[in-house]
Parts: C-alpha cells; structure tokens; sequence
C-alpha cells in the first residue's frame, strides 16, 4: 500500500512543476478525480485491519485537503502568471493620437450670429430672414428713402434689374414682417447684404443683424436699455456705451452707439484709433412713415430699431485684423475658430 | 465738410476749448471726424523782403539773395524758381526749427551751398505744412510787414476741423449754419458780418424767366460791368478758403466759394457778354448738349434743370456752369447767379451724370430759401472790394416759393417717445433757440414754425429729435424693462438650419462662406447652360453674376486651399442661390459640401483610403436623417451636369420632388480647374432638410428576434435599391431589419454578374416566428429575384 505522505509528496512536486492551468487540471484529475489516485487510497481503506481505518481515513483525507489547498494556490498563481502576460502584451502608448475624423468647424460669422440670436432669444426676440433680391420699396421706399434721397448715395447698390436691388441691408425683412403680421412685434434679422463698395475696411456683401422691437409705449430709454444690455452680453464685459445722434432715413431719433473700446478699455489704442471708443451700431426710434407704411397704428404703437456688422463685433471680439479673411476661407484662419 | 476753428469763433465766442467744441458738435450729432492744424508746427520763421537776386556762381538752378529782415540784410542762397528782387516770402531765420513729420524737427543753420554761405532759407508753402504741394516760395502780400513772426502774421494758430455731416443737415453746410449751432450748444449769442445792400451804378438788368416754376422757387441775377480780373483775392480769403478745403483759383471763383463756405449759398458767375439775349430757368430738351466747365459734353435727359440763354444751355441748374459762358482772363462783365432750386429737382441728377459737384451737394440737401438776396449783396460787396467794378441792380425771378411749415408738438409725446420729461419751458427755449418761431403753446402742446433752412423738420417726430439732441442723448435713461413675457412658437416639426450645422460639424465639415455673386465664367463650367442673373454694376467681372449653385464657391475655396498645400478638405457652406424663372426672381436656400482627399486624417493608422462617393453619401444621408424620414427618399442616378456621369444620384421624396443632388465633380471639370484629385460634392434643398417627422412610438415586442442572411448571385446592372425594394415587398409584414452587408465580384462569380449579401430580421409583436414560416418567406424572396431578375442563391 502506498503511503499518502509519499503520494502527497510525489503530488506536490509535480503541481510545483505544472505551467499552465491546463496541466494542473490534469493533476486535480490524476490525484484526486474518480479513478485518480487519492481516490485509490481511499478505496483500499476497506482491506485494512478495522482499527487502523479511521486513522489512516484520516491520514488521507489530510493530504488530500492539503493537495487540494496547494492546486488552488498554485491555480492562483498561474492565473496571476497568465493575466500579467496579457497586460504586459496588452500594453499601448497612449500617446499616439486618436482614430478620428478631422475636426469640423462652423466659419467665425455663423458663430457670431448664433452667439448674438442666442442672446436675443433670451430676451424673447424671434428670428425672421427675407429674401436677398429686393425690389426698391421694400430695400429703400418702405423705408422712408425715396428715389434720389441723399441717403441713398450711403448705399452703394448693387442693381439686378429694374426695380430690383440686391438688399442693401436686412431692414427689408422687418418691412415683409411688419406687412404681414400684427403688433407687438419683436424680433432680429440676421443675415448677408451687399454693398457697391471694395477696399480695406469694406467688403462688397458683408453680414448685419437688425433688431425690431414694436408695442404700446416704447421709448428712447428702452432702445438705450436694449443696446447696452446686449453689448455688455455679447462682450461679457460691462463697458461704457454712448449714444451719438446721427441720422438714418427710417429712424428718428437716430443714434450712433459707440462702446468703450475693449481692447484699451477705453485708454485709446490702435485698434479705436485712439478715442477710446470703438462704433459698433446705429440705431434709432423707428420713423413713424415707415410705420404707417407698413400698416402699423402710430397713435398705439411705437418701436425702435437697431443695425450692427457682424463682421465688425467678430473682429473685435476674435481680434481679426483683415476683413477679407472672412470670405477667402483660408483653412489656416477658419481652423483658429474651432 | 472742413471748416476753420478760428473762422468759426469769429462767429461765436462758445468759450470751449477745442476739445470741448469737438465734443459737443459729435454729440449734438455734427460729427468730427478729425482735427488738424492749419500749419505745421515751426519756430524762427518770419516775413521778409528779398531785396537783391544774383545767379549762384557755380549752379544753374540757384540764386543769391539779399533778404532783409526787418533789421539786417542776410545773404541767402535759394533754388525756388519764382524768386525776385522786392517779392515778400516768409524767411527761416538761423535757428528756427520746423516740424517735418520725421522724429527730428529741421533746424535751419548756416550753411555753404556750393561754396556760398547761406544764412536762413525762403521758404514755400509746402514746407510750412499751409499746403500739400506748391511750386516755389510763397508770395506774400506787398503790405506784409518786414519782420513781423509769420505764424502770427497769417495767424495760424488755429484748426481745421473735418466734420462728417449726415444728410439730413445740409443747413450746416456752411459756417452760418455751424455757427448757428454751436451758438445753441454754447448759449452763446451768433455774430453774423453786417450785410449791407450794394446801391447799383448803372440800370442795366438781363432778363430773367422762370418756367420751370416748381423746380426753380427763386432765381436772382446781377450784372457787374468793367471788372479787373487780374488783381488777387486777399490773404484772409485765401486763407479761409484753403482752411476750408479749397485752393485759391482767381477772385470770381474765390468769391463764390467764399460765400458758399460762408453761408452755404451756392452762386455762379457768366462772362456776361456769352450770354445771349436772356436768361431762362427750363428743364432740358431730351438729348440737348452742354459742354460743361470741367470739359465733358453731356447729354442732358428731360429731367434735368438747366439755366439756359436765348439759345441755349448755359448750366446744368444747381450743378455746374457751362464752358462757354464761364468766366476767363478776357472777361469783362460779369452776370452774378444766385438761386434757390427745389432739393427734389436737384437730386440724384449730378450723381445721374457721374458728377459731383459742391452745390448740387448742398441743393439736394436744402439751401435757405430765403437766403439768396442776402448772398447776393455779400458776393457783390466782396467782388467789388477785389475786382471793382460798376453793380447793376438786382433782378429776383419766381417761381413757387415753398412755404414755412408749422409743426405741432404734444408733450405727451415726448415722454412715450423719449423717457424722460423735458419741461415746457425747456421746450420752448431749445427750439426757439434752434430758429424755430412759437407760433402757439398750451398746456398739452407748442406750435412752432420751421425755419427756412431746415429742410429736416416736417412733422412731431423730426422736433422730438431736435429736442432730444440738443437735450442730450446721454441724459435720456437707460430702461428694459418692456412688456410681459411671451413665449416663443416652437415648432417640434421643423429643425433649425444650425443643428444641420452642428451635425456637418460633428461629420468633420469645415463651414466656408463664400460671396454670392461669382465668375460668370465659372459658373457656366459648372452649371451649364442654366442663366445665372448678371448684376447690372458688377464690383469686378469675376464678381459678376449671382449664384445658382453652392459649388462654385465650394471649389473655389477649395482651390484656393490646394494651392497652399491643404488638399485634404471637407467644406460645406449654406445659402441661397439664385435663379430666373420667366418673369420670377427664385431664391432657393440650400445647403451645399465638398469632400476631397483621405476618409480619414492620414494618421500613424489610417488615413490611406481615398475618399469616394459612399463617403460622401453616408454623410448626406446622416443629414437627411435627422428629420426621420429617411425612408421616404430615394435615390436615383441621373446625369446632372458638373457631375460625373455615373457616379451622380438624384435625391427625391416621396412626391418625386427634388431634394438635392450628389455625386463627383465631372472628370473634365476637375481637369479644366486643375485639381489634381477626385472631388465629391452634394447640394441639397435646406426647406426639404428641415421638416421633422413628429416621434410616435409603438410597443415593444416580447418575443424572440429571428435573422437570416442569404447571398444571391445577380446581374451586375440590377441595383441594390431594386433588390431591396423587391426583396422587402416579399419578406412579409414582420420584417423589421434588412441591410446588404456584403457586394461582391470577382474570381469567384461569372464576369457581369456580382453576388450580394443580404442580412434580414423579423419579430412578430404577439408570438415567435417559426423555422418553417422563416423558411417560406425566404423561399418567396429567392422566387422573386428569380422571376424578376433572374438572380440565384449562390452556393
């Protein structure tokens, strides 16, 4: 009869020697599975003398318990062993760069405009868009700028065909809005318009959002309220905003808003050619002919209206030094804005 | 506008400073665009008399002079062509300094030119800052005293100030005007030059009729006989008018611009003995000719207002004079023209005729209509100072004569319009401070009379904004707090054109905005024989036609990225496109991309593969997604032009309308722009992009998912939309998935046939599918493939 201390020894060794968890499952199975050997010893108890049974029972049980203890250890460590190997093959350089598509980027006009409708929607303001061919009434007429008005030499337009224009500004679009809806009216006109004119500080189509704020009892008061709010929101800065009268055909009182200028806050420098103010909108009490021409009740309502270049608060804001980069679309600059 | 700050407190003692009177001019809304001395800054330079003039020994171009200089004489060597013994000239003494502009001032000392000492130097206009350029040394006066500082001699310490007027004041072209407000802003008194009436000499006048009695109110002539034309308008005019923008010419002219700058008043003058017969105030004949002072013929159209003869046009009527009948050396008699034309007759016709002139300036603006005898004895009592000469009397003609308007003010209105409450008696002062005459007041409003001159003020409106000027806009308050809330109408349906935006984003695509008119040429390359509308007044040729398609301007900036070594490019851009349809202008929005180069970045793994035109697809289907309605687009392959033939696919909705186009740039294109790599390009309609299906939701299934994958082999020519669509139509009505996972061609599949992989999924709401049932239906579709297509399941 074999020992179980021998057995367990001889176990022992070969467990010390298994690599792989599949091998030492093979060693479970040979020393302690069914037929295995273990198995054997026990078998045999039955043709020792009665009273060595227990004893050696014992015995057994022992070393097998002990085998069992040393495979799961030993299970331990290879499983340990093994999981080491896959991290250590596993291991990146997580410093190479992702798999991707390459960045897409909205242009620095489409973000100032949705910057500045954002704000106003805030406000309750809706957003109306129009037609860029105009005829005359529309673009100049309804708005209070008659054939050979003065005013229209400020407008340097370009003609598509008798009668039509190509809108000189987004003003036209609160005329259709005017025409067609009923007081309170309350909203922005973003969008392209086009002057006759080319050179450093002037592209031939450009972008303007114009705001129109019409109802019973509105003043002067709320018009400068409006503006500065909107300004300091834009620029995420309170600066200083003055009001210039000035003069445009379908306001009255017309202003010039000059704001204290960003870059300097106000110390003068190149950029407001040393003023310390930077013009960045007209605006003005809405003229009652341009009301009454466009079906609104003048005795009950009053409005005010307001212009900016988009092209002009992005300039300041993003500091681009030349107009013409916006529509090159030089990848080098729309690339800055994402 | 430039006026001169001295002149101006000639006028009104306002007290400011200059920075003051600057300010309060841009605040009362005449804005100054610019202050600028009259002189360059210097020191040392004083008048002096050159005595003696001798040839420089050893230089042809230069002279010694003896100059004396009020105590010495002082040997001065000189290269100015117009020097003479006795001429007057302002003399830099040794020591002075002038600015030059450069960092250091120039310091004149002694010096040898030539070898010939010099001690001082004459000096022109041009070096002393008074004028841009000047041929030689600037002559004074012959009473200029000797020795006297030349700065305060000319008196210029003073300032021109450039004042950038709107439209709507032409009352302030002119000092009376800005003196006029500035005396407002200052409430300081205005102290006009007396203006006394020339007493006539002879009898002599020229006949005047006006017939174009609505353009012409008013026109007054004068004659002037036996004038010397030869003599020189006096320094302080000359002065005045140079700091008022305008060059010294000769005494007629000086004296017209004098006035003109003075009061606003434009005026002309004839060589009296043009003129033949009488002088008529008409509208043109259609096509009558007038050669016109600066030399250009001109055609005149019936509109325009002429001042004509007894044979002819002799001016375009509050524009410019004649050239045969202007003034010049030889003449003798004047006939003096001051006249008010109606701004609407004037207007917009010099612009018509590509002219722009100082008085149509000011007549479509408005000029005083009550100003024209006023000018007339001014510029008849300055001529005659200058010129001599004998004054006839005036000759004054009419037409309809505009009246005063009375305008009405409640003062209610000026707290709804303003804000803020300006008492009645403030009212009352600011305007009658402005010239307007109370002509009524109560307790609920003021009735005034406009001015002559203010051509602005018509209705309440205008005078709430004289008051809200002069009261200052800085003390209106700022207030914002406007009406209720309202709540916005959203709608669930439609999708806002910047979620479009966001998603060409998130797809790699770079915005561009590109302008909307283009190179005609351009545009037929890629468009075709479709009309793109021409501008009648193009900025530039390249720039002469409007767009009727996204692409051009795609490909354009796509060049002009190529050309820099960025070839790499997904652009896209919206906007609208223009076309004539008939009579009908169509402006039709659209969104528009460009994809060239890799798929992917090219990266350490990845970035090999071409991007090909199910890139492009797979992108404008995720657009075309996000309203949900995918599934009522199809696909179908058309031949559009720009496009590559066979790789061009027309998208339309369930209705058959067009929704857009994608495909690749056609071959020939890319090569005649010469592009060096496919492009692929979609254009789609934004109105069919932006409607959204509204969510609805159906119950969710318990049971069991069944999926079968088949291959068929098919005829190359069939498409996968037609094997979808048959294949979808026999699947039954439980089918919930089917894709195509797998096209192939090649060694393993007969030439002209391809085999195609399909991947098809069922789920019945209420009980699980069986093997058999599956089996049928997959029996169906391989029966209808065969049928229709005569297609086989491939082994």
């Amino acid at each position: 009869m074999v020992d179980s201390e021998a057995l367990l020894a001889e176990a022992l060794l070969d467990i010390e020697r298994a690599s792989d968890e599949k091998s030492l499952d093979a060693l479970r199975v040979q020393y302690l599975g069914k037929k295995g050997s273990f198995t054997d010893l026990l078998k045999r108890l039955g043709k020792l003398p009665a009273e060595q049974r227990p004893v050696a029972g014992e015995q057994i049980n022992l070393a097998k318990k002990n085998l069992q203890q040393a495979l799961e250890l030993k299970r331990n460590d290879l499983i340990a062993h093994a999981l080491n190997e896959q991290l250590e093959a596993g291991r990146l350089d997580v410093t190479l760069p992702g798999r991707r598509q390459s960045p897409g980027g909205l242009h620095p006009i489409t973000m100032s405009i949705e910057r500045i409708k954002s704000i106003f929607a805030g406000a309750g303001y809706d957003v109306a868009e129009g037609p860029e061919i105009e005829d005359d009434y529309h673009n100049f007429e309804a708005l209070n700028i008659p054939a050979h008005h003065p005013a229209r030499a400020m407008h340097d337009t370009f003609y598509v065909s008798p009668g039509n224009v190509l809108r000189t500004h987004t003003s036209p679009v609160q005329v259709h809005v005017m025409e067609t809806g009923q007081p309170p009216f309350r909203m922005i006109c973003p969008g392209r318009v086009y002057r006759c004119d080319s050179d450093l500080t002037h592209t031939p189509m450009f972008h303007q959002v114009e705001g129109l704020l019409v109802d019973e009892s509105v003043s002067m008061a709320d018009l400068k309220g409006t503006v500065v709010e909107f300004l300091q929101a834009y620029f995420e800065v309170e600066m200083p905003v003055r009001f210039r009268p000035s003069y445009f055909p379908f306001t009255e009182p017309s202003a010039e808003v000059d704001m204290g200028c960003v870059s300097c806050e106000g110390k003068g420098c190149r950029i407001c050619g040393h003023t310390g103010w930077l013009e960045v909108m007209g605006c003005g009490m809405v003229h009652p002919k341009v009301l009454e021409m466009s079906g609104v009740d003048t005795e009950i309502y009053s409005g005010f209206a307001f212009g900016m270049g988009v092209e002009r608060l992005a300039m300041l804001r993003y500091g681009v030094g030349d107009l013409r980069l916006y529509f090159e679309n030089d990848i080098r600059f729309l690339r800055q804005f994402n | 506008m430039i006026i001169s700050e001295s002149w101006l407190r000639e006028w009104v003692d306002s007290g400011l400073t200059t920075d003051e009177l600057a300010a309060s001019l841009t605040m009362a809304g005449l804005e100054v665009d610019g202050i600028a001395p009259v002189a360059r800054e210097f020191s040392g330079i004083i008048v002096a008399e050159v005595r003696q003039v001798t040839q420089h020994p050893d230089a042809d171009k230069l002279r010694v002079c003896s100059v004396f200089d009020g105590e010495h004489k002082q040997q001065v060597v000189c290269g100015a062509p117009n020097v003479v013994p006795g001429m007057k000239a302002p003399f830099a003494t040794v020591g002075a300094t002038i600015e030059t502009g450069q960092s250091k001032p120039l310091k004149i000392t002694k010096a040898k030119l030539r070898g010939v000492e010099s001690h001082g130097m004459l000096c022109s206009a041009e070096e002393l800052g008074l004028e841009e350029s000047s041929e030689g040394l600037m002559e004074l006066p012959s009473d200029a005293p000797v020795g006297q500082n030349f700065r305060a001699y000319l008196q210029l310490s003073d300032s021109m100030i450039e004042l950038d007027l709107t439209p709507n004041r032409g009352d302030c072209l002119g000092m009376r005007g800005i003196a006029r407000e500035v005396g407002v802003l200052s409430r300081k008194e205005v102290c006009e030059p007396a203006v006394n009436a020339v007493e006539p000499v002879h009898a002599e006048e020229f006949p005047v009729t006006i017939s174009a009695t609505e353009a012409c109110p008013r026109y007054l002539g004068r004659v002037i006989r036996n004038v010397k034309l030869n003599a020189r308008s006096p320094l302080w005019m000359q002065e005045k008018l140079r700091r008022s923008g305008l060059r010294s010419i000769d005494p007629i002219v000086d004296v017209t611009n004098f006035v003109l700058m003075e009061m606003g008043q434009p005026m002309h003058a004839f060589d009296f003995e043009k003129l033949s017969g009488k002088i008529c105030v008409r509208m043109a004949d259609d096509g009558e000719v007038i050669t016109l002072l600066d030399g250009k013929e001109i055609a005149l159209s019936a509109d325009t207002l002429v001042i004509a003869d007894a044979e002819k046009p002799v001016a375009m009527a509050g524009v410019m004079g004649g050239l045969a009948t202007a003034v010049s050396d030889a003449t003798k008699h004047v006939f003096l023209e001051c006249a008010f034309f109606a701004p609407l007759s004037i207007a917009g016709r010099a612009r018509a005729y590509g002219l722009h002139t100082d008085a149509a300036h000011r007549y479509e603006r408005g000029v005083d209509f009550e100003l024209q005898r006023r000018a007339m004895e001014r510029a008849t009592a300055l001529l005659l100072e200058i010129v001599g000469g004998e004054p006839g009397p005036i000759t004054e003609a009419f037409g309809t004569l505009p009246e005063r308007n009375t305008v009405r003010l409640r003062f209610a209105s000026i707290k709804k319009d303003l804000g803020v409450t300006i008492s009645a008696q403030e009212v009352a002062e600011i305007l009658s401070r402005l010239g307007f005459v109370i002509t009524a007041q109560d307790n609920q409003s003021i009735e005034v009379e406009v001015p002559s001159y203010r051509f602005d003020v018509s209705i309440e409106a205008d005078l709430i904004e004289e008051l809200a000027r002069i009261f200052g806009y800085d003390n209106i308050p700022r207030t914002a707090g406007l009406s209720a809330q309202r709540f916005p109408k959203s709608s669930e349906t439609t999708i806002e054109t910047n979620r479009l935006r966001e998603h060409l984003v998130a797809l790699g695509y770079q915005e561009i905005i590109s302008y909307s008119f283009i190179d005609p040429a351009l545009s037929e390359l890629i468009t075709g024989s479709q009309q793109a509308i021409p501008l009648q007044n193009p900025i530039s040729e390249e720039m002469g036609v409007m767009r009727c398609s996204l692409l051009p301007g795609l490909l354009s900036s796509y060049q002009h990225n190529a050309n820099r070594q960025h070839e790499r490019l997904r652009f896209f851009e919206t906007g609208l496109v223009f076309q004539r349809n008939g009579e009908e202008i169509q402006q039709e929005a659209r969104v528009g991309g460009l994809i060239a180069g890799s798929q992917l970045p090219k990266s350490w793994s990845n970035g090999r593969d071409q991007s090909d035109f199910y890139d492009l697809k797979g992108d404008v289907e995720v657009l075309l997604g996000l309203g949900g309605k995918t599934g009522q687009l199809s696909f179908f392959p058309v031949a559009e032009c720009g496009y590559h033939p066979g790789q061009c696919a027309e998208i339309r909705n369930s209705e058959g309308e067009r929704v857009g186009v994608l495909g690749a740039l056609h071959p020939a294109i890319q090569r005649k722009l010469d592009l060096d790599q496919s492009i692929f390009v979609f254009e789609l309609r934004l109105v069919a992009l932006l409607e959204a299906r509204m969510p609805q939701v159906s119950a969710l299934s318990k049971y069991p998912e069944v999926q079968r994958d088949m291959a068929i082999v098919i005829d190359e020519a069939v498409s996968a939309d037609s094997i979808i669509n048959l294949v979808r139509a026999s699947a039954g009505e439980f089918l919930t998935d089917l894709r195509i996972f797998d096209v192939y061609q090649g060694d393993a599949i007969a030439k002209g046939q391809k085999s195609v992989a399909l991947g098809l999924t069922w789920q019945h709401p209420s009980r699980t599918l069986s093997d058999e049932e599956i089996t049928a239906i997959i029996g169906n579709c391989v029966n209808a493939l065969q049928e229709q297509f005569n297609a086989d399941l491939r082994k």
